[in-house]
């Protein structure tokens, strides 16, 4: 199958962009609209006059991707052209759940029919990894850096998922990339829903989280299989299916120490507690969605 | 030529200004309406959402964004997709949308959008003047100001026409003072829509957002070619120059009615004395100029309609024979203490061989009110330059002392 | 190079692009150990597997960038990566 998006992108090598966007498009065939705001995917991606989309791609600003997807959808259905023709926002986590924030707000709570698919990778990339609203609790990013008196970040990610579902959503689902045809199957059932979607995919990022470009897939199964990225449906607000973890759990240091942004959690003085915080948060994962 | 109105009295109505702004947006027949309401903008937005209820505007959506910003970035993705949109804003609203202004244009998406024209905060001020709109004169919007309620009616379809012109491609600005000209009911023709669909083509975009030609928009330029896309958006704006005129031409000929194009003249031929200004302040000018002109006083007005592109040749001939020019300006470079008109009509003269003494005068700000005896004092003023040179360059004209 | 309007691209451009120059280690098959499960093809982020009539896959070396996602991944252990001879 010929992928939609095409090689000769500047993604890193093992780069989580590339993998979410050939899967997007893998479940959306070539009959979509993909909008994307400003980011390490736009500037991989589409380097002047080249590009590696192969479906009708729009990139404006950095806060507007919302916005942008409903001004489409908007277009094509005023000129009687919408027909299966879907529309897509493709967003890294600092456009979604920072600083674009209110314009997917006005998507969602206005029923526009997206579906908009949020590339969790923990901070913003693009610029340098400098911590954003899904920055997980005591990442170390350049701007929560981890130091004498800190253990980085010292804030829990921001409950997307659940805020996008309190607009009334009828569809929403975690997906990681550690688990590809979950990832595609979602995506596909979202963009066959009619009204706003949201797909919200955990995508380690090689560069930003500190580790080998050949185990961006592998460090995204441990997320899942220690409970810290609970893989989940929510259909009109009620969980309706969940990925269960049963014999595959593992503790949260197996997860942790596979990656530069924790290392400080395994040599600092006082770090113990630190970690059992952070168990803490997987196991209430884990009791909330009933993953054992 | 000079303001021509051949009015039909059969076709004329009462009309609230935002009204018949309103009305002219639905007979361009847009594809995509996308607002947030602000005041002094809100009755524009508000009859165009009764036209949706009643379903008189076909084949349009309106959509009820949450910010201004998102208005205009809702019109990136619908004229991207090959839409005719239309959005409306000021003061705050239009400051809120600064960054997306830079994006459209350079995107070269000829999006139409009215300004009710408003002050800016703070201190938070709801009344007219020009700060909102010139503050973005640098976005490559095209900006055009009306003087009254017909001419920011007919100005509508003139804008759609001028910037999607293939030469042109470029987003406009229509202004019209908030209040003055938003909340007045005047007589008028409301856009006639059997003559705007002669006027007025439909919009057929050579690139579109299409699954069968999946092409990409909003490319990241380095410096390999960003320079290149800024020279083209300055070539555009330079081609719009002649399209505005003939945009206005043709207008006439179809409509009858006629306000200029870059510019428009009056009493200026044999002129000692040029008032230069934009929007509604033109119309208490010109009678001001009656009745000094009535007094043997030879007093002219130069009406500035379009201010980007700048009209930089036809203001030249314009004053050239003028013995002092005084242009107002409902808006302040502060730092600089002058309005935007007087600064680039003097930038503009300079290494000309047009030496004509220029001065500027603010006035008008946060809807202080122009009476006629304003504009007297200035002409008067005016009179002591030609016989005794400029004292003072610039200041506000109607500044009261006793406050400071 | 010449700008077009609003400065639109054609698709799949970056093609002309040969990351492939990027690489520090190279994927080698083992075919006698690979079960066609295309596991590999799924998860390159620079589509450089390339399916081919047999049902195996080859490398497309223009465009590997070396990650070594596919032998990290790979059930078999089917790919070796191998340093770069320059």
């Amino acid at each position: 199958m010929k992928s939609l998006f095409t090689s000769g992108h500047r993604g890193c090598a093992g780069c989580c962009d590339a993998m979410v966007a050939k899967f997007t498009l893998m479940a959306a065939g070539e009959d979509c609209v993909v909008i994307s705001p400003t980011g390490c995917l736009e500037v991989m991606s589409t380097p002047y006059p080249e590009t590696s989309w192969e479906v009708p791609w729009i990139h404006s600003l950095f806060e507007n991707t919302g916005a942008v997807a409903s001004g489409v959808e908007a277009a094509l259905k005023a000129m009687g052209k919408k027909g299966d023709t879907k529309v897509i926002a493709l967003a890294g986590d600092g456009a979604t759940l920072d600083i674009g924030m209110r314009s997917i707000s006005g998507a969602f709570e206005r029923g526009d029919d997206i579906t908009y698919v949020c590339i969790d990778n923990e901070a913003y990339m693009n610029t340098g990894v400098q911590r954003s609203g899904a920055t997980p609790f005591d990442a170390s990013t350049t701007t929560s850096p981890a130091g004498k008196i800190s253990y980085g970040n010292p804030r829990p990610k921001k409950n997307m998922p659940a805020i996008m579902a309190a607009h009334g959503s009828p569809y929403i689902a975690t997906t990681s990339l550690g688990y590809p045809k979950d990832m595609i199957k979602k995506i596909k059932k979202a963009t066959e829903i009619e009204g706003p979607t949201y797909i919200h995919a955990h995508a380690p990022c090689t560069t930003g989280w500190g580790f080998d470009t050949s185990k961006t897939v592998e460090v995204a199964k441990l997320a899942v299989q220690t409970g810290l990225w609970p893989l989940y449906e929510m259909e009109n607000g009620e969980v309706t299916k969940v990925r269960k973890i049963g014999k595959q759990k593992k503790p949260v240091e197996d997860y942790l120490k596979m990656q530069k942004r924790f290392k400080h959690l395994f040599k600092m003085e006082g770090a113990e507690e630190q970690l059992k915080l952070i168990q803490a948060l997987a196991d209430k994962n884990i009791e909330d969605f009933g993953l054992e | 030529m000079t303001v021509i109105r051949t009015l039909d009295k059969d076709k004329m109505d009462v009309a609230e200004g935002s009204y018949a702004v309103a009305h002219a947006v639905k007979v361009c027949r847009p594809n995509v309406i996308s607002a947030y309401p602000i005041t002094p903008q809100t009755h524009i937005v508000e009859d165009l959402s009764q036209f949706m209820a009643d379903g008189e505007i076909s084949n349009c959506e309106y959509i009820n964004v949450e910010s201004e910003f998102s208005a205009l970035s809702a019109l990136v993705g619908s004229a991207a997709a090959g839409a005719r949109c239309y959005s409306a804003t000021t003061s705050q609203g239009l400051e809120l949308m600064h960054e997306v202004l830079f994006n459209v244009s350079g995107m070269r998406l000829p999006v139409v959008m009215t300004i009710a024209n408003r002050a800016v905060s703070a201190p938070i001020n709801i009344w007219n003047d020009h700060q909102d709109s010139i503050s973005q004169r640098d976005t490559g919007w095209i900006q055009m100001y009306a003087e009254d309620l017909q001419e920011i009616s007919d100005m509508t379809a003139q804008a759609y026409k001028v910037a999607e012109d293939k030469d042109v491609m470029m987003p406009a600005m229509t202004c019209m003072d908030g209040f003055i000209l938003s909340h007045v009911y005047e007589p008028l023709v409301l856009l006639e829509q059997d003559l705007v669909d002669e006027y007025l083509p439909a919009y057929e975009p050579e690139f579109t957002l299409d699954p069968k030609n999946p092409l990409t928009f909003g490319a990241f330029a380095d410096p390999t070619a960003y320079t290149e896309f800024r020279y083209l958006q300055q070539q555009a704006m330079d081609n719009a120059l002649p399209k505005i005129e003939e945009a206005a031409n043709e207008f006439y000929e179809i409509f009858g009615r006629y306000y200029g194009g870059l510019i428009d003249e009056y009493e200026t031929e044999d002129a000692d004395i040029i008032l230069m200004a934009m929007g509604s302040l033109v119309g208490t000018i010109r009678d001001v100029v009656d009745k000094l002109r009535a007094k043997g006083v030879k007093a002219g007005l130069l009406k500035v309609r379009t201010f980007r592109p700048f009209p930089a040749e036809a203001i030249k001939n314009a004053i050239k024979d003028a013995k002092v020019v005084v242009a107002l300006d409902k808006n302040i470079s502060l730092g600089l203490n002058e309005g935007s008109l007087f600064t680039e009509t003097k930038a503009s003269l300079y290494n000309t061989k047009v030496d004509v003494p220029i001065v500027g005068r603010m006035i008008g700000h946060g809807g202080r009110d122009i009476p006629e005896k304003t504009i007297e004092d200035i002409v008067e003023e005016a009179k002591g330059i030609i016989s005794s040179g400029i004292n003072t360059e610039s200041k506000y004209a109607d500044l009261k002392e006793e406050l400071l | 190079m010449s700008i077009q309007l609003g400065g639109v691209c054609e698709p799949g451009t970056t093609r002309v692009n040969k990351t492939g120059a990027w690489r520090t280690f190279r994927p080698v098959y083992d075919y006698d150990k690979c079960i066609k499960c295309k596991l590999c093809e799924l998860l390159c982020p620079d589509m450089a597997v390339l399916p081919r009539d047999d049902g195996f896959f080859e490398f497309d070396y223009d465009y590997c960038k070396g990650c070594g996602i596919c032998a990290n991944e790979c059930p078999k252990d089917a790919i070796e990566m191998v340093l770069e001879e320059k």
